[in-house]
């Protein structure tokens, strides 16, 4: 008994490293959500063209040839990262792509007379962004934002295959020292729904608080 | 290290015959998807409770947890039980069962997009319940369903690569082998980004076009 203390206590490492990862990736996913989401509808072309280049770019590769690709062949230009970061790199940058969809199809469902009243009221176009449209837009987007990061979450297992000490990582070391395949990968699958239950849950918390005194607009 | 070519052309052949098995995993996979994902979505519009709120709870399981330790837990644990996949059946099984979960949703949203009043005028005019079915609410729920159908069939084809994690020989681990014995990663690494990005972009078009064609199912 205690020694399965022992083995349990490794793939709870793993799940912190999991954890870990989710979140760090997560950010990026945002922040290039919002930044290649407002460039595709920003007013200059170069901008609109360089965001859909890395929209259809890591749309269009998997997550798992991404990272290989930056865990493998960047070193080759000289560029040599730790396993950690090449995954919360590639995990941002590819679920950042989905999201910025996301951010585009929300700002562009809020009313058009929401902007034409806020040129009327002379804001400048960061204050219309900022105060009018994006109050409005970001609880369309959180259901969706919730849902990818929970594909996020489930991408995580990739980068066991880069060496990374994650859940999935960790489940294979103890299947491979016991030769228990049952109670490893049964553990890992739960801890790993119970993680995407959390990101749901605080997705929907969330949004309540956010969609709070929007009552009448929606 | 510097692109090389000649290298290149040696390991073509190898990094197409990867190809051509990740084309046919994710036609088999489509079957197993599109077949199992009605049954799911069958199950789980069921009246009988015992059997709509498990279903419910293994879809939301399923799409909760990775492909990745999904598909070891039917290689490795399975057979502890007796039950002996080979690697490519395991795979497709695997992938087939995560992406029914998605279909299934598919097809319970096109079914509930056939307006109400369909059915009661089906249920008015006499029709029986199959020829209701055949006749009026799958012949409305069905093109609106093959874009977002399309769409998972494109996401399955670039998650073939985590097959490779139990030992099938498709593009990735081709190109993982080639690259492993001749110690040049650049190339096939990145054969097989442009590979799938040429056939992603494709499909993205016939994407498109079944839209055009067949319309967009509401959310």
């Amino acid at each position: 008994m205690t020694e399965w203390y022992g083995y349990l206590k490794m793939i709870l490492d793993g799940a912190a490293v999991t954890a870990e990862l989710t979140i760090m990736g997560s950010a990026l996913a945002l922040l290039m959500a919002f930044v290649a989401g407002l460039g595709r509808i920003a007013p200059w072309s170069p901008v609109r063209w360089l965001s859909s280049i890395y929209i259809e770019f890591f749309r269009g590769t998997s997550i798992f040839v991404q990272l290989f690709w930056v865990y493998f062949v960047l070193p080759f230009a000289g560029i040599t990262l730790s396993p950690l970061l090449a995954g919360v790199l590639a995990l941002g940058l590819n679920v950042g792509a989905y999201g910025a969809e996301v951010v585009r199809g929300a700002i562009l469902a809020v009313p058009r007379d929401q902007s034409e009243a806020s040129v009327a009221l002379n804001f400048t176009r960061f204050q219309r962004m900022w105060y009018v449209i994006l109050p409005q837009a970001v609880p369309l987007m959180l259901p969706t934002f919730g849902n990818n990061a929970i594909e996020l979450l489930k991408a995580t297992a990739v980068v066991s295959l880069i060496s990374l000490t994650d859940m999935t990582f960790q489940a294979q070391v103890v299947r491979s020292q016991t030769g228990s395949t049952l109670f490893p990968f049964i553990t890992i699958l739960i801890l790993y729904f119970i993680m995407a239950l959390a990101i749901s849950a605080s997705v929907r918390g969330l949004e309540r608080r956010m969609t709070r005194g929007l009552d009448g607009v929606r | 290290m510097e692109w090389d070519w000649a290298f290149v052309a040696k390991i073509m052949p190898t990094l197409l015959e990867g190809l051509k098995l990740t084309v046919l995993i994710t036609i088999l996979s489509a079957f197993v998807a599109a077949g199992l994902g009605l049954v799911l979505a069958i199950a789980k519009r069921s009246r009988n409770g015992w059997i709509a709120k498990p279903t419910a709870m293994l879809i939301e399981f399923i799409r909760g947890t990775p492909l990745l330790v999904q598909l070891y837990f039917i290689f490795f644990v399975l057979p502890d039980v007796g039950i002996v996949l080979p690697p490519l059946v395991a795979g497709v099984i695997g992938m087939g069962l995560h992406y029914a979960t998605y279909t299934a949703e598919v097809y319970r949203a096109g079914i509930e997009n056939v307006p109400k009043g369909q059915w009661e005028a089906a249920r008015a005019t006499n029709l029986t319940v199959p020829q209701t079915w055949i006749h009026v609410v799958i012949p409305q729920a069905l093109p609106p369903m093959i874009p977002a159908l399309a769409n998972y069939l494109i996401a399955m084809f670039k998650e073939t690569p985590l097959l490779s994690a139990i030992t099938v020989l498709e593009l990735m681990n081709q190109a993982k082998s080639v690259a492993n014995s001749n110690y040049r990663y650049i190339e096939p690494m990145t054969l097989v980004g442009a590979f799938f990005l040429v056939m992603s972009l494709l499909s993205v078009i016939l994407l498109r076009w079944l839209e055009r064609r067949y319309g967009r199912l509401a959310k």
